[in-house]
């Protein structure tokens, strides 16, 4: 039961932050779209680190 | 000519989703070599059986199975060999021994020494016992696990991409011998080669160190991508989705950046410079934590749960066709689960690159990570 909600927990917070990794990079493409590459990689990154950390989390909490 | 070329090529990409799809769907169908055995996936607890066996390594390469008119339950593919070491020494047969059996009651008698299946693990029964018995929980009471170094799917996927990676490349580097520009299947290779080596080694190594681990980003970055690749296939391989495997290539990486780390990398983690003496130790611990445990961790579980979630979300749409046939009818439970794991598989073709891009990429950051020299600050 706990490990369900700390598994809708996971999932809510992770959503935030990956919502905010795409929003801001949309947001630098935007004002420097010269920089697309560059932030493109930057936020694969970060979402791939965010993303590590969310599984990480649901694999022990399971 | 051009428009042509390309209906050709969208008639040719949707073809092959189709064909995977229906293929999976044929599997799901009637390859359910599990502990009800002789049944069709209807329900949804078969379902959920059915998915579990499929991410776990099996003993046996099992193409589909079906039920015959007799009610014989008919397996195609081929058995592989069990390499187990007990007690007694190395021990090997044929997995076509247990007859497709994998909850037990088929034993094995090699060298005085009696085997079961159970849940794809290989057990080694007592002295005494003549048939496996289970506690409440389902665990085998008379009986323990050995050592197992089967041939089991997982590694004939792994050998066959290897060798398929070996043949090719090695065709890529004897072209260059000879001519300038590559020919035939080596034209596609190389500016996916040449895209590692400058878009991810040479940034995130830098100029000076990047040409000695190009190697090992390349042979990474080719083996996770065409292993997805091949998950995707009717041949159900499911390696990258095994902690086994993604253990493995973590432990590659946190080797190779361990070890060629610079005495900067390893002053900074251990003996922090420029921060008061009492935060050190404090500092210590966490980098070294990181550096050593939660780089590889997470290099390992992303990859296993990316490409496990993946095949459950695959077979699971495709498990609507059994699972709503009463409520939508069969053409409409069929047509929903066709268009939904359509779409699904065509992202999962993007997932299979994206995962590989992102291990390499992480693994080429955490190598410039502590082979950049660190004279330069303070």
């Amino acid at each position: 039961m706990y490990n369900l909600i700390g598994a809708g927990l996971i999932v809510i917070g992770a959503g935030i932050g990956l919502g905010q990794i795409g929003g801001k990079a949309m947001e630098g493409i935007a004002r420097q779209p010269e920089a697309t590459g560059k932030i493109q990689t930057a936020m694969i990154i970060i979402a791939a680190l965010l993303e590590g950390l969310a599984f990480g989390a649901l694999f022990l909490g399971k | 000519m051009k428009i042509a070329q390309k209906s050709i090529k969208f008639i040719l990409i949707v073809a092959l989703a189709l064909f995977t799809s229906v293929n999976y769907a044929v599997i799901s169908d009637q390859n359910h070599g599990n502990q009800n055995d002789g049944g069709r996936v209807n329900t949804k607890e078969e379902v959920e059986a059915y998915i579990l066996h499929h991410i776990k390594d099996s003993h046996d390469f099992s193409l589909f199975s079906y039920t015959s008119d007799e009610g014989e339950r008919k397996h195609i593919g081929f058995p592989l060999p069990v390499i187990i070491w007990t007690s007694e020494g190395l021990v090997t047969f044929m997995s076509s021994e247990f007859h497709h059996n994998d909850d037990g009651h088929v034993i094995v008698e090699k060298n005085g020494l009696k085997f079961a299946k159970i849940h794809s693990k290989i057990y080694e029964l007592n002295k005494e016992a003549s048939e496996v018995t289970f506690d409440e929980t389902h665990h085998a009471t008379n009986a323990h696990k050995v050592l197992d170094f089967s041939i089991t799917k997982s590694v004939v996927g792994v050998l066959f991409i290897g060798f398929l990676l070996l043949f090719w490349f090695s065709r890529l580097a004897k072209q260059y011998k000879t001519q300038k520009i590559p020919t035939g299947f080596a034209r596609v290779l190389e500016p996916l080669v040449l895209y590692v080596r400058d878009e991810i080694a040479k940034p995130n190594i830098g100029e000076k160190h990047y040409r000695r681990f190009t190697g090992y980003l390349l042979t990474v970055f080719f083996f996770i991508w065409t292993l997805n690749l091949s998950g995707l296939t009717p041949l159900g391989f499911n390696v990258t989705g095994q902690l086994a495997v993604t253990g493995c290539l973590a432990i590659f990486t946190l080797v190779i950046y361990s070890v060629s780390g610079t005495k900067g990398y390893w002053m900074h983690m251990i003996w922090m410079p420029g921060v008061p003496v009492l935060i050190r130790p404090v500092l210590a611990i966490i980098e070294l934590a990181g550096a050593l445990l939660i780089k590889p961790f997470s290099l390992l579980v992303r990859l296993f749960a990316n490409i496990s979630a993946g095949h459950i979300v695959v077979m699971s749409l495709i498990a609507i066709m059994f699972t709503l046939k009463e409520s939508l009818g069969v053409v409409g439970a069929t047509g929903l689960s066709l268009v939904l794991s359509f779409f699904i598989t065509l992202i999962e073709v993007l997932v299979a690159f994206l995962q590989a891009y992102i291990f390499t990429m992480l693994s080429a950051l955490f190598i410039g990570m502590a082979v950049e020299d660190h004279a330069e600050h303070h």
